[in-house]
């Protein structure tokens, strides 16, 4: 049987004409009757006490429907679960410590919401926000992160000791030997500052509630929507089949959008069924720097003992992270910083101590590599410093360092973020940095081109620097593929979009199974009343998680039409192809019929099925890889 | 309230509004028009980049009131899905778009740019996307698309 190969090729995106027409719906574009509008007064206080929050001359404007502080929450009011606990390191310290919905006896970074107001206009909700009287008693701001550990440091977290959120120490073999037997020890400290993903589309939420279905429905701007819906029925009271989140085209996620049950998210839906209206937030810019969650700060302390020869004998880091003003990811970031500083390189010893700091910062969670890039800066710098002082060039230390082909799977002897042994499944590093240093020119740079642009007063550098990535993580994404009587196709997947191209990425797996154009595939993401299974889009490991679960529905869908007719025309499977939507006979392809065709004989009005049959060209399927894969 | 009257995409549009209401907001919520997209509101990142008689302008930047009497066009004002106008296309093809919340505005600003200009450098092209910010990150996409548009549009005799 032949196949066309669809996977790889560059095609025009199916998403692309609704998008460059400005069609596409993203959250803000939702107008619905009687719709009414949030503003969030937040805190100008990195670090105070809040005796009181006093609405009632915002409740008097004119054209304000509702304000609410954390007390008219009622028994809603509760901090946010834990997305992800920490793995099974022994003898860790963590320290939990979520987000609340609006902040109740304390602020504890600029831009926390302390109170919302609804009215009928978002013009008139910020209005409004100028009449909240604030009771606050500033408190000390917990900035640097030394400083945060310090005896005496003001604490955030009044049930804590200290400003303490985690200490995780992680070992491979043990790093004293290395140190005794080093040629030299270099020793560095590096920061590493904090960022904002500053995606284009600022966060929305819209929520409605249908009292007559007892339904919610809330469009998000999440990565995330079905762990949305799940939470956000079990917060609300409702059934989750009452509960349906839609997070339609969303302009760039980057990391912060698969923070979960942020103030906003779970506070509108709540407002909205409370007032029976429904209900619209928008995120401006200045709430976005202040309010999303942000790139992580750390600061590394960092040892690599190396030999003569410039090889890697072990490596020591001890590094301060800042998780912000709470850690409702755990510790995924730190520990993606611990794991990826190894890299692609043989680290025989390795000794990783991270303590994680609470500050009267915004909260951080995974941003744009959510912490990998912090390690493999570390790294790359101590290499560049021991090449530089060992006389070695740059490119062939690293060379001398890498893991050999012969040598995957390679077992780092840690675990990673995804509570699974560190093991790299393949890779074959050097090839790679051969051809990078061939395609810039690099050897002739060093030789020629530096020295000639130092003599001409231009101080200009190249940096080479290795990267790989664990990715592909589980635990699972899942697919359903349905060949309609028109022949149309449809895919859902709960994988939401933020412009990865997943309407077309995915499209070209199934169409490539089904005979049938990339542009025939009509692709839903991203909307639980279509598909309500799966986690969402982070890690870059929609492709690989998600892909195959689409590969294997659609290989479902293949058989079943392929199995249906043989049987309709009374031959072997093996005798039939699928192409340009139709099954037929490879020795007669006058002889077949069409997907659609099929798809009506699959589901007959009349008559008996065979037992155990599903009906339909249908199937869902899902895939959960064992451990992640490591991309190189 | 203030009676305002102008066109919108070729339509006659009258209504009374408040004197603080940006044209932003009048265009995607009191007429409806969302392919506009709001990504800053200070006029910054260029996301509501519209027309407003002929000349490239951040709606956010204007009230609506100042757009009395004035000829708007917005990114629906371009082809529709069915038929993309030619710089869409070369967008399309050329990838010119990932998450597609910046290209309204990149394909309102580059209406006038090309033309005035209609074969321009690489560098007229990146300088003429300056006021355009794209978090993707897809600027290589972005000036091929408008390259090809160029080319596409250029007369036979000087194409290459």
């Amino acid at each position: 049987m032949t196949m066309t190969r669809l996977v790889g090729q560059s095609v025009k995106r199916n998403e692309d004409a609704r998008l460059l027409s400005g069609r596409a719906l993203f959250v803000d574009d939702v107008h619905l009757p009687g719709m009414l509008h949030a503003a969030f007064l937040r805190s100008e206080h990195a670090h105070a006490r809040l005796r009181g929050v006093d609405l009632s001359g915002a409740r008097a404007r004119p054209g304000v429907i509702a304000a609410y502080s954390a007390e008219d929450l009622g028994g809603y009011w509760k901090p946010g679960p834990l997305l992800v606990p920490p793995p099974p390191i022994d003898g860790m310290i963590f320290r939990q410590a979520t987000q609340v919905p609006l902040a109740k006896g304390k602020v504890r970074y600029v831009g926390e919401p302390i109170a919302v107001v609804i009215a009928e206009s978002r013009y008139i909700a910020e209005d409004a926000l100028d009449e909240i009287v604030l009771d606050l008693e500033p408190l000390e701001a917990v900035v640097d992160l030394e400083a945060a550990l310090a005896e005496g440091a003001p604490r955030i977290h009044e049930q804590f000791d200290s400003n303490l959120a985690a200490h995780a120490v992680q070992r491979k073999g043990d790093y004293a030997k290395a140190r005794a037997k080093a040629h030299r020890v270099i020793s560095r400290r590096f920061h590493y500052d904090r960022g904002i993903a500053g995606a284009i589309e600022n966060r929305a939420v819209v929520a409605q509630w249908d009292g007559r279905a007892e339904e919610m429905t809330i469009w998000d701007t999440t990565q995330a929507p079905i762990p949305i819906r799940n939470g956000l029925a079990a917060m609300l009271g409702l059934p989750q089949s009452q509960v349906r989140v839609i997070a339609p085209f969303v302009g760039g996620g980057f990391g912060p959008k698969i923070m979960m049950y942020y103030p906003e998210e779970v506070v509108i839906p709540w407002i909205a069924r409370n007032l029976n209206r429904p209900v619209k937030w928008v995120e401006d810019r200045r709430e976005n720097f202040a309010a999303t969650t942000q790139e992580r700060g750390q600061v590394h302390d960092a040892e690599l003992a190396v030999a003569k020869d410039g090889r890697i004998l072990g490596i020591r880091d001890v590094f301060l992270h800042d998780t912000g003003a709470y850690d409702p990811y755990g510790l995924t970031v730190p520990i993606n910083s611990q794991c990826t500083l190894l890299g692609c390189y043989v680290v025989p010893q390795y000794e990783s101590e991270f303590r994680a700091v609470f500050t009267t910062k915004p909260i951080v969670t995974p941003v744009r590599g959510a912490g990998r890039q912090h390690g493999v800066f570390v790294m790359e710098r101590l290499l560049d410093i021991a090449a530089r002082e060992l006389g070695i060039d740059r490119v062939e230390i690293r060379r001398r360092n890498f893991i050999k082909p012969r040598d995957f799977p390679y077992d780092n002897e840690i675990i990673f973020q995804d509570f699974q042994p560190l093991v790299y499944d393949s890779g074959n590093y050097e090839p790679a940095l051969a051809k990078a240093a061939e395609m810039i020119g690099y050897e002739a740079f060093i030789r020629d081109e530096q020295p000639r642009l130092k003599k001409a007063g231009r101080h200009v550098g190249v940096g080479i620097v290795s990267y790989i990535e664990g990715t592909g993580i589980g635990p699972y994404e899942g697919a359903r593929v349905t060949v309609e009587p028109s022949g149309r196709v449809r895919l859902a997947t709960g994988v939401g979009t933020q412009g990865q191209g997943h309407f077309t990425s995915f499209a070209q797996i199934v169409a490539e199974q089904l005979g049938v154009r990339t542009s025939d595939v009509f692709v839903v993401t991203g909307d639980t009343r279509t598909f309500d299974w799966g986690t969402g889009t982070f890690a870059s490991r929609g492709a690989v998680v998600a892909g195959s679960a689409c590969h294997a529905a659609a290989v479902a869908v293949r058989e079943k039409a392929i199995a249906l007719a043989a049987r309709l025309l009374e031959v072997k499977p093996t005798k039939l192809e699928v192409k340009d939507g139709r099954v037929f006979l490879i020795s007669d392809p006058s002889k077949g019929f069409s997907l659609g065709e099929l798809a009506q004989q699959a589901n007959p009005l009349r008559g008996a099925v065979t037992p155990g049959s599903e009906p339909g060209l249908e199937a869902t399927r899902y895939f959960g890889p064992s451990r992640g894969s490591t991309a190189s | 309230m203030h009676p305002i009257s102008l066109t919108v995409n070729g339509q006659r549009v009258a209504r009374e509004v408040e004197a603080r209401l940006l044209l932003s907001d009048f265009l995607r919520h009191d007429l409806e028009l969302t392919g506009t997209h709001v990504g800053c509101e200070h006029g910054v990142c260029g996301a509501c980049t519209i027309l407003v008689d002929g000349e490239a302008v951040r709606s956010c930047l204007m009230f609506a009131v100042q757009a009395d009497g004035t000829r708007v066009e917005t990114v629906e004002s371009l082809g529709n899905e069915d038929s993309l106008n030619p710089l869409q296309e070369a967008f399309r093809e050329a990838h010119g778009l990932q998450c597609g919340f910046c290209t309204p505005g990149i394909l309102m600003t580059l209406g006038p740019f090309l033309r005035e200009n209609p074969s321009p450098s690489e560098a007229e092209i990146r300088a003429a996307l300056s006021g355009n910010l794209c978090r993707c990150t897809g600027y290589a996409g972005i000036v091929e698309a408008v390259k090809l548009a160029a080319r596409r549009a250029a007369p036979a005799k000087t194409q290459r």
